[in-house]
């Protein structure tokens, strides 16, 4: 076995992440806080008009980012579900329930900034048309999750009922991305993607990649704060919890 | 093979099969889950009768008419076209020569009537130079196609 593989399986434990978890959060909080300031400035004052759209584009700059990372996020935990249903781990099961709430914040904010837009540009605040009607659903899968877990005493019983949820979800995620090709939607296709050159300005696709990034971080750390907490909820009864809060 | 080892493998052979079946559901349903006819399908009849459904297609270049409130103008997929009545606002991005999704029903004469127009626009940003530049070097490859 190879050292990097021992080191993984020692944060693969509640005791030793949780100290890994605080040491992490006030970088990518930085990062976050550095990356939205530039992707904002971006965003805001150095990216032109649209010609089609005029101003009122510039809502992409938060509309892709969170729709990207909603459906990431989801990808993120049905990855940590399988990993906790195959190897019995807590610390996967705990992961999973870290990342819901900011996973369903993506997924709203996702659907709020586009009926905002949806309404000047198309004419309409919300159609049924399948991209929307998918990422809809995906919503409620986060809410399903969170709800599904409340309801549920046994924390253990609760990561396995949720990861059952997860992974069965999960299948909703390629629905959502490849919607807009394989049928007619009132929303337009991708702009970026990995077949084919960005049909954005180098400027602007800038400001939204970077906007992504500043996402990823925030996502990242709220994971890990909530993680923490939920640690320190599950693990009451253990002796390093009650040193931990002794000192 | 350890027992953790037959379980990864039990849980991605059931997302895949689980996947497969909603590849196949959605399959079957693809005809029903269009949001818009084109005009191609309607002269097919392959649009729905005596019911309210949405036509999708370009505002055919020239053929906007304006009588008061109500604005008449043919939509395209550039073989067929469709002739669409509708009175009240039309969305900012209306334009001619843009993409169109109309709501309404067909009438027996072929005449579109709709409720509801929404604009549907493409997945191109650009900066406005950059656009007029685009659409003076394509009206230059037009001229010199010319005869």
């Amino acid at each position: 076995m190879s050292v990097s593989l021992i080191n993984w399986f020692k944060f693969s434990s509640p005791a030793s992440f949780y100290p890994l978890a605080g040491r992490l959060v006030p970088w990518f909080a930085t990062i976050f806080f550095l990356l939205l300031c530039v992707g904002l400035w971006i965003a805001l004052m150095m990216a032109p008009t649209d010609a089609q759209q005029g101003e009122g584009y510039r809502i992409i700059f938060v509309h892709v980012p969170a729709s990207w990372m909603s459906m990431f996020i989801y990808c993120v935990m049905a990855f940590w579900s399988a990993i906790g249903l195959a190897f019995n781990t807590r610390l996967s099961g705990m992961m999973t329930s870290a990342l819901a709430p900011t996973g369903a914040l993506f997924a709203f904010l996702s659907l709020w900034t586009g009926s905002l837009w949806g309404k000047p540009m198309w004419g309409a605040w919300w159609v049924w048309d399948a991209r929307l009607t998918s990422q809809l659903i995906l919503f409620f899968l986060y809410l399903g999750f969170i709800a599904l877990q409340a309801a549920i005493d046994d924390p253990r019983r609760a990561d396995k009922a949720g990861a059952i949820l997860a992974l069965v979800g999960v299948i909703n995620v390629p629905i959502i991305y490849f919607s807009v090709q394989w049928w007619n939607t009132l929303h337009q296709g991708a702009s970026v993607s990995m077949t084919k050159a960005p049909s954005m300005a180098h400027i602007m696709l800038a400001g939204m990649l970077i906007m992504a990034l500043a996402f990823w971080a925030y996502a990242i750390t709220m994971a890990l704060m909530r993680v923490r907490c939920i640690i320190l909820e599950r693990e009451l009864a253990s002796e390093w919890v009650k040193r931990n809060a002794m000192e | 093979m350890k027992p953790r080892h037959k379980k990864l493998l039990l849980i991605v052979g059931g997302v895949a099969v689980l996947g497969i079946a909603a590849g196949l559901v959605l399959n079957a349903f693809r005809s029903n889950l269009v949001f818009f006819y084109t005009p191609t399908q309607i002269a097919q009849g392959e649009a729905p009768k005596d019911k309210a459904f949405r036509i999708g297609g370009l505002v055919k270049t020239g053929s906007l008419k304006r009588d008061g409130l109500t604005v008449h103008f043919i939509v395209t997929d550039t073989r067929k076209d469709t002739t669409v009545s509708y009175t009240g606002i039309l969305p900012d991005l209306f334009k001619e020569g843009r993409g169109v999704v109309a709501e309404g029903k067909l009438g027996n004469d072929g005449q579109f009537t709709a409720s509801q127009v929404l604009a549907k626009h493409d997945e191109n940003y650009m900066p406005p130079e950059a656009k007029a530049a685009l659409d003076q070097a394509q009206r230059q490859t037009a001229r010199t196609l010319q005869p």
